[in-house]
């Protein structure tokens, strides 16, 4: 029961602060409501039983991914023209309401296999073991940190003063 | 009861959104911010069908951790491209960066 009320709390802050970040003509306030979402995220995420992403989601997302977001803005000073709808904005509801009404029925009409079984809790070892142990998911966790040494040096030439 | 299927729409839902604000904004950080939205509400399908489908396996978790990684990758390239071209341009107004078009 609980967990049903933490569910609908959340989801009603994390569609809400998602608007914001699309309807709002600030761009910094945006930026703070997508803060707001990933945070209603982290907690759709405990819901889940998945403790380890919850806390990682707001490592990263929180406190990473946003800290870059409001950087961003402060060193492109756009904050004064505000966030302006493109001459899409009409095609592009359609397009998003469309997508919204055809993924919604397709998933209210498909038979999930849904298993009785309860999660796993603490999730951290059994991720722990599919990441880094016999037969895992060790191959992608070599790779990640290939992708991300790459991403940091092209962000560093690209951002540089020439 | 919540089931799979309220975390599913809600993910539709965040997605859309999401999807919205990447077809209709101007500014550049907007877009990128909406493309966030997208890869969150995917991570939260991914982990609800870990949760109700195999809770045992956590398969969908540790694909949430690799999109986060490749988002994380995504966000700070995209910031910088960014930045660099509003530094040339003067302005990051989507629909005045037109370098590639010809």
């Amino acid at each position: 029961m609980a967990l049903e009320i933490a569910f609908w709390i959340l989801a009603v802050i994390g569609v809400m602060a998602a608007l914001a970040v699309v309807l709002l003509g600030d761009v910094f306030r945006a930026a703070l409501s997508l803060v707001l979402c990933f945070l209603a995220v982290a907690g759709i995420y405990l819901t889940l039983s998945a403790d380890f992403l919850a806390v990682v989601q707001i490592l990263v997302y929180v406190g990473a991914i946003s800290v870059l977001i409001i950087l961003a803005i402060m060193l492109t000073r756009e904050v004064q023209r505000g966030s302006p709808g493109n001459k899409l904005r009409l095609p592009a509801f359609f397009v998003a309401a469309l997508f919204l009404g055809g993924i919604i029925y397709a998933m209210v009409n498909t038979n999930w296999q849904v298993s009785s079984a309860s999660p796993l809790e603490p999730t951290t070892p059994a991720i722990a073991g599919l990441l880094f142990g016999e037969g895992g998911f060790i191959l992608p966790v070599e790779i990640a940190p290939i992708l991300l040494v790459a991403a940091i040096i092209g962000a560093i030439v690209l951002a540089r003063e020439k | 009861m919540v089931g799979l299927e309220h975390y599913l729409i809600l993910a539709a839902v965040l997605f859309a959104i999401g999807l919205y604000g990447a077809l209709a904004k101007r500014n550049a950080i907007i877009i990128l911010m909406s493309i966030e939205l997208m890869l969150n509400a995917v991570n939260i399908a991914m982990v609800a069908f870990s949760r109700y489908i195999v809770p045992l396996q956590l398969t969908g978790q540790i694909f949430a951790i690799f999109i986060m990684v490749v988002a994380a990758a995504e966000v700070a390239v995209g910031l910088a491209i960014i930045i660099a071209i509003y530094r040339h341009h003067k302005t990051i107004d989507a629909t005045k960066i037109d370098l590639m078009k010809w």
